[in-house]
């Protein structure tokens, strides 16, 4: 028997934190704060939580969660690895454990402390490297900005993208996050001349193509359909959910596969809407993982939202903003203006849009997509009302 | 260059330990299948096309072209800062484009990072590979061809 899990669950509930630098808490503590905000949002008691699922980078696991909220047993748990690509992976792990009778009540979540410096991945490298990355950190490409400025350098030279195509959408995402109370760039607008005049970081890309550095934790509660709608707000139905890894793919540095512009969205797309009555037509608002600006024109083209090579000019006259653009995408400004915690806030902010409650709402949105990290392992959802 | 703090392979990894010991002889190998003769890069144990594996390791033409590169400015750690803003480049092998190299364009073997001014690089430049040794191991970069 074939099991879909479409609108078989729903997230009842959404819970974070603030965002902040150098906030005093540990990164265990906010997840407990963002998972206990998500249940009373659910109207949820913590020992009807039966299932977790995490981040595999997550500090606090299964165990410490589970003892601190007082959950009861939990009989469905796993975690999601490669960072940025796991957010969307994580709520649907919990949408099929809750479909297939694995669990009643699932909680999926990511808490970080990334602000301070010293806390940044690529800071704490090994001198010696026997993984992956002795292909590519001895030559000076060390942080996942310089990896993913190769790429970009590709793709501008292949497609004839530009960097005011990546500043289309690091403008848009800035305009929403200024929409936004919670967002950390709320009251600092950006112009298209700052963005020309910013520092480089890995040339093509600025400071501007970077996300935030954020401390805070998020959170969602998964559940069925039907107790999904007993629950204080809609339920916003978890339509369709997929992962993605392309082939002969290399975590963040795959340029040694066939077609390195190819890359993870592609795979993960063909399984997202095989399995979807929503199509890419139909997506009335986005929430596109945002690490770095020219994932947006190379997210845009594996989620088939155009052609191949057409990403970057899909950008122009205004087509990410809200509220006129034909797909106002990171709505509460994304990782590159609102926060970044691995994405997971495109999670809620895909949530807000489908209950109506987003600062910028997109008006009758009857659907969402949410995507998480590109460059990796990667997941996909399609939420809708 | 024989600047210490830089991150290195650490020859430990039995797959790539053959690459490395090439390059300490000046030689830029790159592992093929003993079966099919498919050429893989990075090394890994097992052929992604025929499933062998058993593996030979061949010298390359050494030469290629750039297929795209980026200019690395700080924050990074001191041992990079120090060459900053420098190139770093992926060259496509001139007999097999899919086989690509991370590396960097330097004037001469063991020229700094940045010696090469980065608005004249282009994607498409023939380069060829030397070799920097740095502690106990030759690393491959790339000069004009």
């Amino acid at each position: 028997m074939r099991i879909v899990i479409k609108d078989r669950t729903a997230i009842a509930g959404i819970g974070q934190t603030a965002f902040g630098k150098g906030l005093p808490d540990s990164e265990l503590s906010l997840a407990c704060q963002a998972i206990s905000l998500a249940l009373d949002d659910a109207g949820i008691a913590p020992a009807e939580v039966d299932g977790l699922v995490a981040f595999s980078m997550e500090d606090g696991r299964e165990v410490e969660v589970a003892r601190n909220l007082g959950l009861g047993g939990v009989t469905f748990f796993g975690t999601i690895g490669y960072g940025g690509g796991a957010g969307c992976g994580t709520v649907g792990h919990a949408a099929l454990a809750v479909a297939t009778g694995q669990c009643e009540v699932a909680v999926a979540w990511r808490a970080r402390k990334r602000a301070d410096k010293g806390s940044r991945p690529w800071a704490q490298s090994s001198r010696r490297l026997d993984t992956p990355w002795q292909w590519s950190r001895p030559f000076g490409l060390l942080r996942p900005v310089d990896e993913i400025a190769m790429l970009t350098r590709r793709y501008m030279h292949e497609y004839g993208a530009t960097r005011d195509h990546l500043a289309n959408v690091a403008l848009a995402f800035r305009k929403h996050a200024n929409r936004n109370p919670a967002a950390t760039m709320h009251a600092k607008p950006l112009t298209r001349e700052q963005y020309m005049a910013a520092r480089w970081i890995s040339e093509p890309l600025c400071l501007f193509d970077n996300c935030l550095e954020t401390d805070g934790a998020l959170a969602v509660v998964i559940t069925s359909a039907e107790r999904a709608r007993d629950c204080p707000h809609p339920p916003v139905y978890v339509h369709a959910y997929a992962q993605g890894i392309p082939p002969q793919h290399q975590t963040m540095t795959s340029f040694f596969c066939d077609d390195p512009l190819r890359g993870p969205s592609y795979t993960c797309a063909a399984r997202l809407w095989a399995n979807s009555d929503i199509q890419p037509a139909d997506i009335p608002v986005a929430q596109i993982y945002d690490a770095f600006s020219p994932l947006i024109p190379l997210s845009l083209e594996g989620y088939g939202f155009c052609a191949r090579g057409e990403g970057a000019a899909f950008t122009e006259g205004g087509a990410l903003e809200w509220p006129d653009g034909r797909l106002p995408t990171n709505t509460a400004g994304g990782g590159m203006s609102e926060a970044y915690v691995h994405g997971f806030n495109l999670i809620l902010e895909g949530v807000r849009q489908m209950r109506g409650t987003s600062t910028s709402q997109v008006a009758g949105a009857g659907s969402c997509l949410v995507t998480s990290g590109e460059g990796v392992p990667t997941s996909a959802l399609v939420l809708r009302r | 260059m024989t600047a210490s703090d830089l991150i290195l392979p650490g020859l430990q990894d039995p797959d790539a330990l053959p690459f490395w010991e090439g390059t300490g002889r000046g030689e830029l190998l790159v592992q093929t299948c003993a079966d099919c003769g498919r050429r893989r890069m990075p090394p890994r144990p097992m052929c992604f096309a025929c499933r062998s594996l058993g593996a030979r390791w061949v010298a390359s033409s050494g030469r290629g072209t750039v297929w795209s590169f980026v200019v690395v400015h700080p924050p990074l750690l001191p041992a990079y800062a120090a060459q900053a803003p420098y190139n770093v480049i992926v060259v496509a092998l001139a007999e097999d484009p899919a086989i690509r190299f991370v590396g960097n364009l330097v004037a001469s073997a063991d020229g700094r990072l940045d010696e090469i001014d980065a608005a004249t690089i282009r994607i498409g430049e023939p380069v060829r590979v030397v070799f920097s040794r740095v502690e106990d191991v030759a690393l491959p970069r790339w000069v004009r061809a």
